[in-house]
C-alpha cells in the first residue's frame, strides 16, 4: 500500500506483491461478514433449515394435525409400489427430456437468424420475447382455448385443411406434445441470452473461415457453436432445472388428466402434500426431486469438459 | 493492418446483388412467419374476448370483430374483483421490489467490492442455492408459518425477499465488478468507510442494474402462481393470477369471459414491458454472458 512509508515496506513488498496491512484485512473480513449478513441470515432461515427439515420430516408421517411420527424408510418404500409416482416420474422425464432438447435448438436457430444482417432486429426480438412476460396462469388460459377440441383455433384450422384435430389435452397421447408446444412458444429468454453470445463471436473468424473455402454450416457448426458453447451451458441447465419443477400450466390447464398422463412429478408432489396432507410422502419425493435435479446438473457439467469451449483465457 | 479493420467482411459482400435480395426476402419471410406464430395466440386472445359468444365460434373465423363487443369486461370484472386483486398484486410487486432492492444490493457489494478470506466459498453457495427446487423446502416453510400465524398474509411471500434473493444478488454482483477499483481506493484513502462508499459511489453509478432488478422482480411477483396458490387461502387476498385460476374452475367454458380476464391481468405487465424493454433485454442478455 502507498500510504506506508519507509524501509520496511520495501522490504515486505519484495515478498508480497501488493500487501494489505493486517487490521485492514481485520476490518475487510468484518464490514465482508456484516454486507453479505442479511443474505446468511435469508439462506440459514429459508433455505438451509428447511431443505434439512424436508428432510427429517420425509422419514415420517405428518399430517399437520398429529405431531410427526418416525417411520424410518416407509416413505421412500412406499414410491416403488405406488403406481401414480412412477408414473408422475414417468411424466417429468418425458417432458424434460423432450422440450430441453428442442427448445435448445428452437432457440439457437430462431437466435441465429436474428443475428444475420437484417432490418429490424429489435422489433423481431421484442415479438419473440413477448409471450415470457405474460402470466402463466394466463397464457395456460389462452391455451386452453386454443386447444379446445370444439371451438379452439388450432383443431378448427386443421378441420379447415382436411385433418382431424387430435383432441390435445383430452388425449393421453397429445396431452404431453401439446404442453411442449405451448412451452416452445414461451422460449423467449433464451433466444435473447442467445442473442447475446452470438454478437460476441468476432467477426475475424468467420472471414478467416470463409477464405478457407467453409460453407454456411461449416461456419455455424465449427464457430458459431464452440464460440457459445458456455451460453448453451447455462441455458440448458437451467432449461433442465425449471423442466424438473415443472407445475403451473398443467395444474391450471388439465389437473393431470387424462388418467394421470400429464400428472407431472411437481403436481402429485403438491396433492401429496396440501391436497391428501400426506407430509411426509411429499417430503420424501421433494429430497429425490433434489437429487434428481442435482444428478442431472452434474451430469451435464461433466460432459460439458467435452462440448463446452472456453476461448484460451482457461 | 488486421482483418478486423477491413471495412466490411467480404464474405458478405460476395454474391450477386440479386441472390442477395432473394436471401434476404427469405430471411424475412422465415421470420414474419415465426413471429405471427408468436403473436397469433395473444392476438387470439383480445379478438376472442370482443366477440359475442356465437362469433367466437364461427369458421371461417372472425378476425377482428365489427363493432367490438366490449361487455364480457364489465360481466368478467363482476363475477370476480379483478381490480381489488390487481391491487394486492401490485402491492406484492412493490414490496418486493423494495427487499429485494435494499437487500440484494448491501449483499452485493460484500461479494464484488470486499476482499475477505470466506467470500469465494459463500458466493459459491449462494448460486448452489439457485439450484434448490422450490419443492424442497415448501413443506417446513409452510409448517413454519403456519405456526407463527403467517398463512393467510403476504408475508410468507415477502419477508424473505428482504434478506436477499440469490439471482439478483447475482446479477449486481457482477455489474457491481465492472466499476473500477481506483474509485473506491481513492474514497477509502480519504477517509470513507466501505458503507460510505458503497452509499455515494457505487450505488449511483448502479441505476440502471438497479432498475433491472426491480424490474424482473416486479413481473416475478405479478406473475407468480405457486407462493400464492399455498399461502394465500383467503379470497380478498388473491393474486390475478390466483383469481384467474378460480375463474376458470368456475366458468370453464365461458371463453369470451376468460380471453377477458386474462387480457384484464395480462396488459398492466405487457405496458410494463413495452415501456421497459432496453433494461430488461439488457438485463437478459447479462445474466446469461458472465454465468
Amino acid at each position: 500500500m502507498s500510504v506506508e512509508v519507509g524501509r520496511g515496506v520495501v522490504t515486505r513488498r519484495k515478498r508480497n506483491p501488493n500487501p494489505v496491512s493486517k487490521a485492514r484485512q481485520r476490518r475487510n473480513r468484518l464490514t465482508g461478514w456484516l454486507f453479505i449478513s442479511p443474505w446468511v441470515v435469508g439462506f440459514l432461515a429459508f433455505a438451509l433449515f428447511p431443505f434439512l427439515a424436508t428432510l427429517f420430516y420425509s422419514f415420517t408421517n405428518y399430517n399437520m394435525l398429529n405431531p410427526p411420527q418416525f417411520v424410518g424408510l416407509l416413505n421412500y418404500k412406499q414410491m416403488f409400489t405406488d403406481p401414480l409416482f412412477w408414473q408422475s416420474l414417468y411424466n417429468t422425464f418425458f417432458y424434460t427430456l423432450i422440450f430441453v432438447p428442442l427448445s435448445t435448438v428452437v432457440a439457437i436457430a430462431i437466435a441465429l437468424l436474428l443475428n444475420m444482417n437484417i432490418k429490424g432486429r429489435a422489433i423481431y426480438r421484442t415479438i419473440f420475447y413477448l409471450p415470457s412476460v405474460v402470466p402463466l396462469v394466463a397464457s395456460s388460459v389462452l391455451w386452453l382455448w386454443l386447444f379446445n377440441p370444439s371451438f379452439g383455433f388450432i383443431d378448427a384450422f386443421l378441420r379447415a385443411v382436411g385433418i382431424p384435430g387430435p383432441g390435445w389435452l383430452y388425449s393421453e397421447v397429445w396431452v404431453k406434445p401439446a404442453l411442449i408446444l405451448m412451452g416452445l412458444w414461451g422460449i423467449g429468454q433464451p433466444i435473447v441470452i442467445y442473442l447475446a453470445g452470438l454478437q460476441g463471436v468476432p467477426h475475424e473468424l468467420y472471414e478467416a473461415a470463409y477464405l478457407e473455402g467453409a460453407n454456411a454450416w461449416q461456419r455455424v457448426r465449427n464457430i458459431t457453436l464452440p464460440m457459445i458453447s458456455p451460453v448453451i451451458l447455462f441455458n440448458v441447465i437451467l432449461g433442465i432445472i425449471g423442466s424438473f419443477q415443472y407445475f403451473t400450466q398443467p395444474y391450471v390447464m388439465t389437473q393431470g388428466g387424462p388418467s394421470n398422463t400429464s400428472l407431472v412429478f411437481a403436481l402429485y408432489l403438491y396433492q401429496n402434500a396440501f391436497q391428501y396432507l400426506h407430509l411426509g410422502y411429499a417430503s420424501a419425493m421433494a429430497w429425490l426431486l433434489f437429487v434428481i435435479i442435482l444428478l442431472a446438473t452434474l451430469l451435464v457439467f461433466r460432459s460439458s469438459a467435452k462440448w463446452v469451449y472456453y476461448g484460451g483465457e482457461q | 493492418m488486421a482483418i478486423s479493420e477491413l471495412p466490411v467482411p467480404t464474405w458478405r459482400r460476395k454474391g450477386k446483388r440479386g441472390q442477395r435480395a432473394a436471401g434476404s426476402t427469405v430471411k424475412h419471410l422465415v421470420l414474419i412467419i415465426l413471429s405471427v406464430s408468436f403473436v397469433f395466440p395473444l392476438f387470439w386472445m383480445i379478438s376472442t374476448s370482443i366477440k359475442p359468444t356465437y362469433e367466437q365460434m364461427r369458421w371461417p373465423p372472425i378476425w377482428i370483430p365489427n363493432p367490438f363487443d366490449w361487455s364480457n369486461y364489465p360481466q368478467a370484472v363482476q363475477f370476480e374483483p379483478f381490480f381489488h386483486y390487481m391491487l394486492n398484486t401490485f402491492n406484492y410487486g412493490i414490496l418486493s421490489v423494495i427487499g429485494t432492492v435494499l437487500s440484494s444490493s448491501v449483499v452485493a457489494y460484500g461479494f464484488a467490492r470486499i476482499n475477505w478470506p470466506e467470500k469465494n466459498f459463500l458466493f459459491i453457495l449462494m448460486l448452489a442455492t439457485m439450484m434448490l427446487p422450490f419443492q424442497v423446502t415448501m413443506v417446513p416453510l409452510f409448517i413454519l408459518f403456519k405456526h407463527i400465524g403467517w398463512v393467510g398474509s403476504f408475508k410468507p411471500l415477502v419477508v424473505p425477499v428482504f434478506f436477499g434473493s440469490a439471482f439478483n444478488i447475482f446479477l449486481l454482483r457482477q455489474f457491481f465488478m465492472t466499476i473500477p477499483f481506483s474509485l473506491s481506493e481513492a474514497a477509502y484513502i480519504d477517509g470513507a468507510s466501505e458503507f460510505t462508499i458503497f452509499m455515494r459511489i457505487i450505488l449511483p453509478l448502479s441505476k440502471p442494474a438497479i432498475a433491472t432488478i426491480a424490474l424482473f422482480q416486479f413481473i416475478y411477483a405479478w406473475n407468480d402462481f405457486t407462493g400464492p396458490l399455498i399461502y394465500l387461502n383467503n379470497q380478498s387476498l388473491y393474486t390475478v393470477s390466483l383469481g384467474l385460476q378460480t375463474y376458470v374452475s368456475s366458468y370453464g367454458t365461458q371463453w369470451g369471459l376468460l380471453m377477458a380476464a386474462s387480457t384484464i391481468a395480462t396488459l398492466p405487465i405487457v405496458i410494463l414491458f413495452f415501456l421497459t424493454q432496453r433494461t430488461f433485454i439488457e438485463g437478459i442478455s447479462l445474466s446469461g454472458l458472465k454465468g
